[in-house]
């Protein structure tokens, strides 16, 4: 059967969306992660507001990069462990194509959902209303970009069994720049400055790796699963 | 002109060819290490600012270079393997890892010894300090991840493949202190026009970097030796270079 790119697409992405709905705990389990992260700080440093707010994009952004960290372990690895993945890549298809779809849905589960509850926890860490729409915004970006840093961590442990710590391994020290532009960017919003800067920072960090990561991660796959 | 250059890849060329180079290159390293030690470290002026302390640059900044320059060579070889399957680039990258691991924590080290009496500190989170942390990051990442495959060509490919990936962090090293308002001072060498230094210290720093990238040369070809070695144990060759 001969499908386009674009239908191959919205199929593999309709089939992971409705594969992830139906195990809804999974889905909540990064969630609650980030939360539980978040919460862990005042705890742990104090709970004064004032402090709070300065460390407060810190927090976000490092809870963020965690639970993103947590759940692309699984982006390859049910379907290579059931062989779903070998049949994709004999589909004819593109190997990219398979990647950008899985992609995208692991992002709309994980980084989106993210965005959207992240106004909850930055307004118990103390930072103003009027910083959210920067503050999600740069979360959207950064959030996709470290999915797409997560699909080449992903297609090159695949094929370990101890793979996950590798992950973070391989993943954080690519992912710093964008810690530190996300955080500046919140940063600036809060002290009522223009984030302009770290923001077209972030959005051509996320142009970067959504135009190079597919390639990278299709032949980080192909080593593995050959 | 390919299967010229598909027989100078050859792993028996490559071995002997390193043989061949190494006394070379250790002979050129000691001459220039030595003459750079001996008149940065005696006879170079004191710095008017720095004292004395400002000697440590004969180390620090030919390792900084260096940790670059071995991540470079590990990547462009991970590449040439991935992309014309000459296998020997595997070989040449696993070996210029741990070296290049090394001179960044050489840099690590000696940079922060040096930011002891300049800084007050022996640790600032500078963007210069913290890039070049993340890339000792990178190179742990590489090296242990092509530890993690059971199949050593399959960890090969994949460490070659991270390589080239990490790549983007070089520039990124190397132009922070462009790039942002560190309190590490600015590049004084590797600029155009006149370098902003005296040509008494500036003699040794070169031939220091010069032996250093010749140190580098002679331990790559050892370890590339070894790392032949041991991927071409079953071939004929290998027993008979062995034997003899």
């Amino acid at each position: 059967m001969n499908v386009g790119a674009f239908r191959a697409m919205r199929l593999i992405l309709h089939r992971e969306l409705s594969l992830s709905f139906r195990r809804p705990d999974q889905l909540l389990q990064p969630l609650v992660f980030f939360l539980i992260v978040t919460t862990l700080f005042p705890l742990a440093l104090s709970p004064e507001m004032s402090l709070l707010r300065d460390m407060a994009p810190g927090v976000l952004w490092v809870a963020a990069l965690l639970s993103s960290l947590l759940s692309i372990d699984a982006l390859f690895k049910g379907d290579a462990d059931d062989g779903t993945l070998e049949q994709l890549a004999l589909s004819g298809q593109s190997l990219s194509v398979i990647v950008i779809a899985k992609t995208i849905a692991h992002w709309l589960v994980s980084g989106a959902a993210l965005v959207v509850m992240s106004p909850l926890v930055a307004t118990a860490l103390g930072i103003p209303v009027d910083a959210f729409a920067t503050m999600m915004f740069s979360l959207a970006l950064g959030t996709l970009t470290l999915s797409w840093l997560g699909a080449i961590g992903a297609g090159l442990t695949v094929g370990l069994r101890r793979g996950s710590v590798l992950l973070s391994l391989i993943v954080l020290p690519l992912a710093m720049p964008l810690l530190i532009f996300g955080a500046s960017a919140t940063d600036r919003a809060i002290g009522g400055e223009s984030p302009a800067g770290a923001l077209y920072f972030l959005a051509s960090l996320c142009v970067f790796t959504s135009s190079l990561a597919p390639l990278a991660a299709s032949a980080a796959l192909r080593i593995t699963l050959e | 002109m390919w299967t010229w250059f598909y027989r100078l890849a050859s792993p028996p060329h490559v071995y002997r060819t390193a043989a061949a180079l190494t006394p070379w290159f250790y002979a050129v390293a000691a001459v220039l290490i030595g003459y750079g030690l001996v008149d940065g470290l005696v006879f170079a002026p004191r710095d008017y600012q720095q004292g004395d302390a400002f000697r440590i640059i004969y180390v620090h900044a030919p390792s900084a270079w260096l940790s670059l320059f071995a991540y470079t060579t590990m990547a462009v070889a991970g590449a040439i393997a991935l992309i014309w399957r000459i296998k020997v680039g595997y070989a040449v990258a696993a070996a210029a890892a741990p070296i290049g691991a090394s001179f960044t924590l050489s840099a690590l080290v000696t940079g922060s010894l040096w930011g002891r009496p300049m800084w007050g500190t022996y640790w600032a989170w500078d963007p210069r300090l913290t890039s070049e942390l993340i890339l000792l990051f990178l190179y742990f990442g590489v090296i242990s991840l092509r530890q993690a495959f059971e199949d050593p060509a399959r960890g090969d490919r994949a460490a070659a493949l991270l390589g080239v990936v990490g790549v983007v962090n070089v520039p990124i090293v190397h132009f922070s202190v462009t790039w942002w308002n560190s309190l590490h001072q600015g590049g004084t060498v590797m600029r155009l026009g006149k370098p902003e230094m005296p040509g008494s210290m500036l003699w040794p720093l070169l031939a220091m970097l010069a032996g250093f990238m010749f140190f580098f040369g002679a331990v790559l070809c050892m370890r590339v030796r070894g790392e032949v070695l041991n991927r071409e144990r079953q071939s004929t060759w290998v027993r008979e270079a062995v034997k003899s």
